[in-house]
């Protein structure tokens, strides 16, 4: 092969990522925006999580203002983990998982288009339904904006470790507590951070260390766990 | 350069090595555990500060770290299963994953133990607790999801990447369980580290250890053999010896 | 060229079929034909880089397939028995999208849909048509496809006479412009015996 025609090809290659990647996202948000439900339940899920603590608690202000950050944190995980069942299980009973691994283009960029689309329909919505169910949980005012970053930036790792989880399981029957034990040690750094960068928000200290960690581990998911995806995946449809 | 292990990637070959091994095993362990259990418990030094409660200390730390070692070779053991396709390193994540849990249970339990006569409580959220209490679901994790599978093959791939998941994340939750450790804590000082040993502490701590690598060795080439008789059932060679064992 | 060397495929430890052998040149029509359970499918999914065998390495034109995934993946055209065809997008959708998936022109569905009788259906919720139709869905990919290798799965199923006569057609004109094909079927092939070969499984017992 001639130096020209690997550049051609090259030049090709790196169109036709952005293409697939478009293709795959377009292809998924369409499939779940005409699953209303799929996309609804978990927002649901999310808001009467959060309701159910202050009923069992007691609605004294300054003990929940105290946990909210905890308790938006973890009913944003617990609402992820719910709707993380719809990112392959579907493809893989109708047979569309095994084409898109037999698709000429790389297993990793189909993957990641696959996962941020069902993070713009599942953690998107938590990012805006987070403060006024922190306003129901009298969050101090200074943390709202931290709390909408945390989950801005926390959501998408989220979906990416959960996604492997997901790959490892969708080809077992009742696969879906076997991912909550497989996929929530993950979620502990995430978790421990990010509650970390509230409170310290709401103490008017500096929170900038904390959100560089959260946003190191995106990256970190971003670029590493698409491979573990695609190796599960293969296993799972073998 | 590794041209020695080769022969080593045939079950068989393996299988009849390991039958070797075991008996060593299994006489070392006895012997360093004996003589390194009855000297810690009685005549190894009392801590002045903690008294006779600190001896628990030469339980809880080998089976905390041996707990944290395991899971790390388990996870060698993944990486050369996925990399070379060696089938034996697949059937060896099986045999390993029980027994790291059951020592990162023993040191919970250890802990728990210790924490009871030096701070009054069963339990306390200190930074290495929590991270072998994390590290458990890491283990039930992988034990859960081999045994979700049906076919053995498939189950010891998805359980190896699980495995390596695992591996990268332990740092990542390690580092993060004792900066949150030190965000939250209690007015009392509450850590299980180790205090400067001294010589005549170190020896029986040693003992032990060696003892309890032992232990290790033997228990999970106990079960690596079961594992390569199962994923090799349907080989001549297996038959064979199930006659002459069955004969015997 | 495809080539199996040594493939052994054990499937919850049982030995589906050991150190299996053999070579397909351009041009072939191969059947893979046994008993149910046999491991037909099993067979098809590893010469598809879906499944690893236990044992042994599949080859097209000399490279090995696993370890040249995307070239091969272009090089492949895998129809299996799911028809991979998502019930809450239309018609033209799916097919779009299985093209497109494939670096082919999506614009080209419409048509395509015409050649397996599914004109007039173009905007119809897939889940509103019948697993016949599902498959001609999948199948019509096989119009537009350039891949040089085929592999397919009970091509045939759900399929009217009329429909299994133009496939046999259609795969009889990509082996004669150098293609291949791989399937398994349990029915009879309309092709004369000397245009197609037969590579048989038996069911083991042990």
């Amino acid at each position: 092969m001639t130096t020209e025609s690997i550049a051609t090809i090259n030049q090709e290659e790196s169109l036709s990522y952005r293409r697939v990647f478009m293709l795959i996202l377009k292809r998924d948000l369409t499939i779940a925006l005409r699953h209303r439900d799929d996309v609804f339940n978990p927002i649901l899920f999310f808001i009467i999580v959060v309701t159910l603590f202050p009923l069992s608690i007691g609605p004294e202000s300054n003990t929940l203002a105290r946990i909210a950050p905890g308790v938006i944190w973890v009913a944003a995980v617990l609402s992820t983990l719910l709707s993380l069942d719809r990112l392959f299980k579907s493809d893989h009973a109708d047979g569309s998982l095994e084409q898109l691994l037999l698709s000429p283009y790389p297993t990793f960029v189909i993957v990641q288009a696959k996962i941020i689309a069902h993070w713009l329909l599942t953690g998107v919505p938590l990012i805006f339904i987070a403060p006024v169910l922190a306003l129901l949980l009298n969050l101090n005012q200074n943390a709202y904006g931290v709390l909408m970053l945390t989950l801005f930036i926390g959501t998408p790792v989220l979906s990416f470790i959960g996604a492997i989880g997901v790959a490892l399981t969708v080809g077992i029957k009742k696969g879906g507590v076997l991912l909550s034990l497989l996929v929530l040690p993950l979620y502990i750094p995430l978790l421990i951070f990010a509650t970390s960068a509230i409170d310290t928000a709401t103490m008017n200290l500096p929170y900038g260390g904390q959100i560089a960690i959260i946003a190191a581990l995106f990256f970190g998911a971003f670029s590493l766990s698409p491979f573990a995806i695609g190796a599960a995946l293969r296993v799972s449809t073998n | 350069m590794w041209k020695w292990l080769h022969p080593y990637a045939n079950p068989e070959v393996t299988y009849h090595f390991n039958n070797k091994l075991i008996p060593w095993f299994l006489r070392l362990s006895v012997a360093f555990l004996g003589i390194g259990i009855v000297w810690a418990l009685l005549f190894a030094p009392a801590d002045y500060q903690q008294g006779n409660s600190f001896r628990i200390f030469y339980l809880h730390v080998p089976a905390a770290s041996l707990s944290l070692g395991i899971y790390v070779g388990m996870a060698i053991a993944a990486l050369v299963s996925l990399v070379w396709q060696v089938r034996l390193a697949e059937a060896s994540v099986a045999s390993i994953a029980p027994v790291g849990a059951v020592f990162t249970a023993m040191a919970l339990i250890t802990g728990a133990a210790w924490g009871r006569p030096t701070w009054g409580t069963w339990w306390i959220w200190d930074a290495r607790l929590t991270t072998e209490l994390i590290l458990l679901f890491l283990y039930l994790g992988v034990i859960a999801l081999q045994n979700a599978f049906e076919d053995k093959a498939l189950a010891s791939k998805a359980a190896s990447i699980l495995a390596l998941v695992g591996v990268i994340n332990v740092p990542i939750i390690k580092y993060s369980v004792e900066w949150w450790n030190t965000l939250h804590q209690g007015s009392t000082v509450s850590q299980l580290g180790r205090p400067s040993m001294t010589a005549d502490m170190f020896w029986p701590f040693l003992v032990c250890f060696i003892g309890f690598i032992f232990l290790v060795s033997w228990l999970v080439c106990r079960r690596f053999q079961t594992e390569i008789l199962q994923r090799n059932a349907m080989r001549p060679w297996v038959r064979e010896l199930v006659m002459k064992e069955g004969a015997k | 060229m495809l080539s199996a060397e040594g493939l052994t495929c054990i499937r919850e430890e049982r030995i589906l079929f050991d150190d299996l052998n053999f070579e397909i040149a351009p041009g072939e029509i191969v059947q893979i034909e046994g008993p149910n359970g046999a491991g037909k499918t099993s067979l098809l999914r590893i010469l598809a880089g879906l499944s690893q065998p236990y044992e042994g390495c599949v080859r097209f034109e000399g490279k090995k397939i696993l370890a040249n995934r995307e070239w091969y993946n272009s090089q492949l055209l895998y129809i299996g028995h799911t028809a991979g065809v998502k019930g809450e997008m239309t018609a033209q959708e799916n097919l779009a999208f299985n093209l497109a998936l494939h670096g082919l022109d999506a614009s080209l569905a419409e048509e395509t849909l015409a050649k397996v009788n599914l004109y007039g259906f173009e905007d119809a919720l897939a889940s509103h048509l019948s697993a016949g139709q599902h498959r001609r869905i999948a199948l019509a990919q096989l119009w537009q496809s350039k891949a040089k290798l085929w592999i397919l799965d009970e091509p045939f199923t759900a399929i009217d006479k009329k429909g299994v006569k133009t496939l046999e057609q259609l795969l009889l004109a990509h082996a004669n412009n150098g293609g291949i094909v791989v399937l398994t079927t349990h029915q009879d092939l309309h092709i004369a015996d000397d245009l197609y070969r037969k590579i048989a499984l038996a069911y083991r017992f042990v």
